[in-house]
């Protein structure tokens, strides 16, 4: 009697230990959809984080924010479709990564010519230091 | 020579000097919302919270903006967690109460929060003159670039965003506002 109980609640654990992993189970389609959505949350602010994307941040504003990606992704609309909602509504701010024009060229131009600046002081001070003395 | 190291020197601290300079006179949190002068988002949100007469509405009602075009709209959103919230609330109340009868519409909406939190809230509060409405998945707070709350949108009799408060207002601002959008409506 004892054993029989057993493998009835044996049984019974592993048909709902295989409903919960068929509810899990997604359709190649919905995994595309999710990843797809994965990359353009990667690359959008969540506003009420300091510095994370909505994909990183827990927040419910960034679940939801999250939603409304896949759902104008489901919709048919392209990722530059779905940035460009965003950016309508919460302006460049929303995105991680500033365009690069503009003001916005400061970002993108300063470290380059601060490396530049650097390289020419180096080279300088270089030839400086092996110059060949004249002997007095 | 060493005044054209100096120089050079300068040249090269001087504009990150005044860069940083400048980003110091900036608030990190004043963020300009690109929504000002735009048409605003539809919504159609259901009342849970009715208001009072005569600005009343019965819950389950849906507040449509197509609805009240021809009015200026005065979109508040809140949540009972919110402590700004609190400090708003009795002027927003007194302030829609005192336009009733005007061409000026108050609408609450509910970000983030349970009706029922937001009920008990307002009861708390000794009550709401305008209704308020829930936002299922927060995609009306989304559609109108909502950082988070209070935050106050001032719609024009034809439908267009012409400003947005960010933080709890005060009776002088919400009165300047709403007069200036109807003395426009009615040039």
């Amino acid at each position: 009697m004892t054993r029989l109980l057993a493998a009835v609640a044996y049984a019974s654990l592993g048909a709902i230990g295989a409903l919960g992993s068929a509810s899990q189970q997604q359709s190649p389609a919905d995994s595309v959809l999710e990843a797809r959505t994965a990359v353009i949350a990667a690359q959008l602010r969540c506003p009420v984080c300091q510095g994370l994307s909505i994909q990183d941040s827990p927040s419910e504003l960034s679940q939801q924010m999250r939603a409304v990606v896949k759902d104008q992704l489901r919709a048919g609309k392209t990722p530059e479709d779905v940035k460009a909602f965003f950016v309508s509504k919460y302006g460049e701010w929303i995105l991680l990564e500033p365009k690069a024009q503009g003001f916005n060229m400061l970002v993108y131009a300063l470290p380059v010519l601060l490396v530049l600046l650097g390289l020419g002081v180096v080279i300088v001070s270089v030839r400086k230091w092996t110059k060949p003395t004249t002997p007095a | 020579m060493n005044w054209k190291r100096a120089a050079i020197g300068a040249a090269c601290v001087v504009p990150l000097i005044a860069l940083f300079g400048y980003g110091l006179t900036r608030d990190p949190k004043d963020i300009p919302s690109p929504l000002p002068g735009h048409e605003a988002t539809p919504f159609a949100l259901a009342v849970f919270a009715p208001g009072q007469p005569p600005l009343a509405r019965a819950p389950g009602d849906t507040v449509r903006l197509a609805d009240l075009k021809g009015q200026v709209v005065v979109l508040n959103f809140w949540a009972s967690w919110c402590l700004s919230c609190r400090d708003e609330h009795q002027i927003l109340s007194e302030t829609a109460r005192s336009y009733a009868g005007r061409p000026v519409h108050f609408v609450g909406v509910l970000y983030n929060d349970e009706p029922a939190n937001g009920t008990q809230w307002i009861e708390q509060m000794g009550g709401q003159s305008y209704p308020s409405v829930t936002d299922p998945g927060a995609r009306t707070a989304i559609n109108y670039g909502l950082y988070g709350v209070p935050e106050t949108y001032f719609l024009d009799v034809n439908g267009r965003i012409a400003y947005k408060a960010t933080g709890p207002v005060n009776a002088a601002i919400v009165r300047r506002l709403v007069d200036s959008l109807m003395a426009v409506a009615a040039k």
